[in-house]
């Protein structure tokens, strides 16, 4: 910049003073922020229509029969008439997802404080949460609909087992990931167990708990409908997997593609909550939620 | 009405004592000897360097007298009772919680101890503004400069105005521009509270412009080989540090830090 300033000085330009420059460089930083932040929006949105578009086009230039694949529009038109069916369709599969989210936050977090106080609990206790995890949800879930009665609450066994492992394990690592020289810190001052796991553990953990949040949102969605796959007819067959199976049945290829828009539009909500959340959380101090300029 | 007390100082050999390391050995895991036959008087007022090249068991010293670790033989008598006094420390890293700001940083050592923060306002701003931070209270520690979060974390160790500060390299990670400032800082400090500081560093320069004593060590075993005093009056300032006596205190403690370091050199 410098050197231009004084090749730039001759007969005819006002020489560029530091101020000049530094506002001109402040404002082309301002305007790509703009860009980048209008970006940011803009191009997945485009991405989205551009691909709704050219699967229109798709449909309509080769006379797909929507009972082979119906266009974006057929989709719209499907979704508004059986508003009613799938809306309450939708209630039941969201509640179970948040229901089983939250049993996973509060037991995930509880098991991983237990297992950071207690050697022997760990000990203990992650063999289980092992086993779980790594055990496929479909090849338990049909034992679970053997022993549990109430519909409701196998669902939610299911969507809880698939849910609650990220939030253990991150919770359980963010929990021993205390900065050593805190911790010695804490010891010197006195620092008793409770205090040195409010003040010290636990907001240490943050960010390493709403990444688990992030991925638990997800799978707590994929748990209630593979739930609900395996049920079949049975009495909690009224999720949104559930009217993807009847409608599968009938033939109802419009149908299927609602209520899988409705599924993809929870997941993508999650998602998006998840990571405001995380990011109100965090932003004020932690390394990712830090935006620097490249 | 300030609220951290301030102590006056007197001269070197009038200070009553703080505390007294007697005969102290730590050896790790039945052979790493990382301290052998440490006596050391701590008086009020001290500002005490340990000096010695990295593995000589300097940290070890500290972490001994914070009570992180007890000695393998030897005891540490604290003055006016058995148990350790108020200490506050300052590590090479400024070990703040990124999650709290400034004025929540400094507010610790009183939080663990169950004080309200409203009943201490006062000291944390007293605090802050002897560091130079009175600006800063709400800021969060990515926001600061190295030397910034070092001063966070010097308000923090002088807070609930401690019977002696253990400092373990503290500007170690520092540019030197930075350090020579924070190191006039801290004379200045120590002027105005009058603490008794321990100081672990690896700079000859430092420690002479800091100390009224300097504890040379060596490693392999980690040993005190000598004791200089620095006999200058403080505040010390750049004439100081441009004196012909600095420059002659420098060579004679390079020198016991060579004989020290015997034949690795
Ligand atoms: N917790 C520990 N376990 C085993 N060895 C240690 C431990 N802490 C320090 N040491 C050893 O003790 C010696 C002195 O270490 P330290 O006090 O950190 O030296 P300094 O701070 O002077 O560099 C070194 O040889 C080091 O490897
Ligand atoms: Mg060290």
């Amino acid at each position: 910049m410098s050197v231009q300033n004084e090749t730039d000085s001759g007969i005819g330009h006002p020489p560029l003073t530091e101020a000049m420059v530094w506002d001109a460089e402040e404002a082309r930083r301002a305007r790509a922020r703009q860009i980048e932040a209008v970006a940011r929006w803009l191009v997945p949105v485009l991405v989205v229509f551009l691909t709704l578009f050219i699967w229109d086009r798709f449909v309509v230039v080769n006379e797909i029969p929507h009972f082979i694949l119906p266009s974006p529009g057929r989709i719209w038109q499907q979704l508004v008439a059986d508003r009613a069916l799938l809306g309450a369709s939708l209630i039941i599969t969201l509640r179970i997802t948040l229901m089983a989210l939250a049993v996973a936050v509060v037991g995930g977090v509880i098991l991983a404080i237990l297992f950071t106080q207690s050697r022997f609990a760990e000990l203990v206790f992650f063999p289980y949460a092992v086993i779980l995890q790594v055990t496929p949800i479909v090849s338990i879930a049909p034992l679970i609909f053997i022993y549990v009665q109430d519909a409701t609450a196998r669902v939610l066994i299911c969507a809880w087992i698939v849910a609650f492992f990220p939030i253990l394990s991150n919770t359980t690592l963010g929990l021993k990931s205390v900065d050593h020289n805190l911790r010695d810190l804490f010891t010197i001052y006195g620092a008793n167990r409770w205090q040195r796991l409010i003040h010290l553990q636990l907001p240490s953990a943050l960010p390493y708990f709403l990444g688990g949040l992030r991925i638990a949102g997800g799978l707590a969605l994929i748990g209630a409908i593979v739930a609900e796959y395996v049920v079949g007819s049975g009495g909690a067959g009224s999720g949104l997997a559930f009217r993807i199976l009847e409608a599968s049945y009938r033939l109802n290829i419009p149908r299927m593609f609602a209520a899988l828009t409705l599924i993809a539009v929870v997941g993508v909500t999650i998602f998006a909550l998840t990571g405001l959340l995380s990011h109100l959380l965090l932003r004020k101090w932690h390394e990712s939620a830090i935006r620097r300029e490249a | 009405m300030s609220e951290i007390h301030h102590r006056t100082t007197l001269p070197i050999d009038q200070r009553p004592r703080v505390l007294e390391m007697l005969g102290i050995d730590k050896v790790f895991n039945g052979n790493v000897t990382a301290l052998k036959g440490m006596n050391l008087r701590v008086n009020e007022g001290d500002f005490i360097s340990l000096l010695g090249p990295s593995g000589c068991g300097k940290s070890t010293a500290l972490r001994l007298i914070s009570g992180l670790m007890s000695p393998t033989t030897g005891r540490i008598l604290w003055e006016g009772g058995k148990s350790r006094g108020d200490i506050g420390v300052v590590f090479q890293e400024p070990t703040l919680m990124p999650w709290a700001t400034v004025a929540r940083n400094v507010y610790l050592p009183f939080r663990l101890r169950g004080q309200s923060y409203a009943s201490v306002r006062d000291e944390i701003h007293e605090a802050l503004d002897l560091v130079g931070l009175a600006k800063f209270p709400d800021a969060y520690p990515r926001e600061l400069s190295g030397g910034m979060k070092m001063r966070v974390s010097i308000a923090r160790a002088l807070v609930t105005n401690p019977r002696l500060i253990l400092m373990d390299e503290p500007f170690g990670a520092l540019d030197e521009i930075t350090r020579q400032k924070l190191n006039n800082d801290l004379l200045r400090l120590k002027a105005e509270i009058g603490c008794t500081v321990i100081f672990v560093t690896h700079s000859v320069f430092e420690s002479v412009f800091l100390s009224d004593r300097i504890v040379v060590m060596a490693a392999r075993p980690g040993r005190v080989v000598e004791e200089l005093q620095i006999d200058e009056p403080y505040p010390r300032d750049l004439a100081f540090r441009t004196s012909p006596e600095y420059a002659a205190y420098s060579q004679k403690v390079s020198a016991a830090l060579m004989t020290a370091m015997g034949e690795l050199v």
